[in-house]
């Protein structure tokens, strides 16, 4: 059986890495993904891995190195943040284009300008087209189960998509937790062998990847990438179940917590749902109807779960640690708004952006949050759509 | 394997033809000797450019080897990737078979917006042979002006103009630079001495470790010269000593031909519709400064191969 252990997120994830024992793993230093990496190297050094491991020049590199190993036959896993995130961009695109199982780590933290090296999710949310499975984590134990779940996910002959893990930067990253490794032999087990159909280093059956391709081609072969994507609920909720088999631990596309008869609710990701959860405990205690509904699937969005999870919700709010600049609100409300709408369940939604650049989000701001949705309910109106929670004005 | 014509037409062409390369391009000859030097599987990536994209509209491939198109800037990290693949998958009994490894790029996709991915894979040591097929500019987009164009030149971008008659700066010596990484294989060639081309690239896949080789590739049209004088392109290049070649063996210098009588730049330019411009009396100054660092690189080259 596993073991309890504490870990920071990086540690955490360099340890799901260090026991899925990766073919290649490219990579270039940013903070705050920096000690995941080091946690990986020093594996490397101790021959606890035989892994090749590519220290590229720049992140761009390290996305183009692992497509070039995807397609070769191996397993490849990487990690970034921010700037690296977009720096690879172009490449984001090309390893899901491509079909590559890649796994990525990616630490949240702000874009610049202005150079910030703080949480946000200005860097998932911006990747949220690239074609990704986006998986995101509240806490050290779940970027390790994640990890562990995103290779076997990613690999699925059905799905053959690019699987990103986040974990909030420093908030996660560098933040120690009581959470539990599963023994090595069972992460084996659980990932398996990856065998590719198709790879560059069966010379006897050569293939060519990434050709030109005009419109005569082009439209058919995304709609292949939305079918995958597709296919991907199916096995997220398969390799999920499998997963509580091994670990104890279930996942599914969100988790509610303490929405039985709840009239208000917050929608949030990563780890700003514990904080949450922690004023939800305190509300019901007084016996307050609130809730909430944090979303581990950003990609592909859960329309059909979220939507069964708002059925008896009055009032809810939206939570975004990016922004949509010029938008009608963060990427995450905007999402949940088109599901919502045209479906048979009527609940007043409401945008709280925050967080940006790592400013901290407090029990009182997420209390006052509660208090506002309230009052949408007393007085039967929504004043402020798009709020801004802990920003000087 | 010795290279002996004779043989060489047995060998089956790794690079099939009804590929959409122009009439008269060099590169496509450039590819089709490399792969014929090869005497090992080899998988090649290829930079975004006139040969991926002539070579592989999708359903068809030319490519009777495993190929691989990333991006533009990137085909030296992705073969990295791919060689870090092989060896990782060596390591682990999963394969068996020695398989070499060749990266193509053009002049901009290796001189200009790929430098940083090139010198990157050097410096990790990859074992890679890297061919750039050096056509002086952007082809592919159009014939724009890139760090390989010489002097002078007229392109799309650094057009022959009233005011500035065609590329100010001189090129970048790439072939230099990769040498300066001290790794154990760099060479220049050209596909008119291909006897010379093959040997270096036999060489360059014999060695474990990374290797770098400067291909002058003559493009018809982007350089305006008649499509069945590519390969007389090449020889005059080399016989100007504009495009000298040579190798650097393990930090060793050493030219491999050297033409029996240095001829004047003009008898290169002179048959290239991108100079023309340079022919009137007011340009006369140009071909000057192009000859004079001509024969500078020369000599600094023979400099460098005396030791």
């Amino acid at each position: 059986m596993g073991k309890i252990v504490a870990l920071t997120g990086n540690d955490a994830a360099g340890t799901a890495m260090v026991q899925i024992k990766p073919d290649v793993v490219a990579a270039f230093p940013i903070t705050p993904q920096t000690e995941l990496m080091h946690k990986f190297a020093d594996a490397v050094a101790d021959g606890e891995v035989d892994t090749e491991f590519v220290l590229v020049e720049s992140e761009h590199s390290a996305m183009s190195a692992a497509v070039g190993a995807a397609a070769a036959g191996a397993r490849v896993m990487t990690a970034t943040s921010a700037n690296g995130f977009a720096l690879m961009w172009e490449i984001v695109y090309i390893a899901a284009s491509n079909r590559l199982p890649i796994v990525m780590t990616l630490v949240n933290r702000a874009l610049s300008a202005p150079i910030n090296i703080h949480c946000d999710h200005s860097d998932s949310m911006g990747g949220r087209d690239a074609g990704w499975i986006q998986i995101h984590s509240e806490n050290s134990q779940e970027v390790y189960d994640n990890l562990i779940q995103g290779v076997k996910i990613a690999e699925n002959k059905d799905v053959l998509l690019p699987v990103m893990v986040t974990s909030d930067g420093f908030i996660l990253s560098h933040t120690l937790e009581r959470m539990e490794i599963l023994d090595e032999e069972d992460v084996h087990r659980f990932v398996g062998e990856y065998k590719p159909a198709h790879t560059l280093l069966d010379v006897d059956h050569p293939v060519t990847f990434g050709p030109l391709d005009l419109p005569d081609y082009y439209f058919e072969h995304k709609r292949q990438q939305v079918l995958a994507m597709e296919e991907a609920r199916r096995v997220i909720l398969e390799v999920g179940k499998e997963f509580e088999k091994l670990s104890g631990r279930g996942y599914g596309f969100l988790e509610e917590y303490q929405m039985e008869g709840a009239e208000r609710a917050i929608v949030a990701l990563g780890s700003t749902a514990g904080t949450v959860k922690q004023v939800v405990d305190a509300l019901r205690e007084r016996g307050e109807r609130v809730g909430l509904i944090k979303l581990r699937v950003f990609r592909p969005f859960p329309k059909e779960e979220l939507l069964e999870a708002l059925r008896e919700v009055k009032v809810v709010a939206i939570f975004d640690r990016s922004h949509s600049f010029g938008s009608f609100g963060g990427p995450l409300f905007t999402e949940v708004r088109s599901v919502l709408y045209g479906s048979d369940i009527s609940v007043e939604v409401l945008n709280y952006i925050y967080g940006l650049g790592g400013r901290n989000i407090s029990l009182e701001e997420i209390e006052g949050v509660f208090s506002d949705l309230q009052g949408v309910i007393e007085r039967g109106g929504v004043k402020e759509r798009i709020n801004y929670l802990g920003v000087r004005e | 394997m010795a290279l002996r014509l004779k043989e060489l037409a047995q060998k089956k062409d790794l690079l099939s033809g009804g590929h959409r390369a122009c009439a008269g391009c060099a590169g496509t000859t450039v590819i089709r000797q490399v792969l014929l030097a090869a005497d090992v599987p080899v998988v090649a990536g290829c930079a975004t450019g006139c040969m991926e994209v002539v070579t592989t509209i999708y359903p068809y491939t030319a490519w009777r080897i495993p190929f691989i198109h990333n991006a533009f800037e990137n085909v030296a990290s992705t073969i990295s990737g791919v060689e870090a693949a092989y060896r990782a998958l060596r390591k682990q009994g999963k394969i068996d078979r020695e398989i070499k490894f060749i990266a193509f790029g053009g002049d901009g996709g290796t001189y200009d917006i790929g430098i940083q991915a090139l010198s990157g894979a050097m410096e990790r040591g990859h074992n890679m042979l890297y061919i750039c097929y050096d056509n002086e500019a952007y082809m592919n987009t159009g014939i724009q002006r890139s760090g390989a164009t010489p002097h002078g030149a007229a392109t799309s971008t650094s057009p022959a103009g009233k005011k500035i008659p065609g590329k100010r700066e001189f090129r970048k010596d790439l072939t230099s630079i990769l040498a300066a990484h001290d790794i154990p294989y760099v060479a220049q060639a050209v596909p008119s001495h291909w006897r010379d081309l093959m040997g270096k690239v036999q060489k360059a896949l014999s060695i474990d470790g990374p290797s770098f080789i400067n291909i002058l590739a003559p493009c018809p049209r982007g350089w305006r010269f008649k499509e069945n004088e590519s390969i007389e392109m090449a020889r005059l290049a080399v016989e100007t000593c504009f495009w000298p070649l040579f190798e650097v063996e393990r930090r060793t210098w050493r030219l491999t031909y050297k033409p029996k009588e240095k001829r004047p730049i003009t008898d290169w330019i002179g048959r290239q519709g991108r100079f023309r411009h340079l022919m009137k009396e007011e340009n006369k100054h140009i071909i000057e400064e192009l000859q004079a660092n001509v024969d500078y690189k020369w000599e600094q080259l023979l400099k460098r191969c005396e030791g």
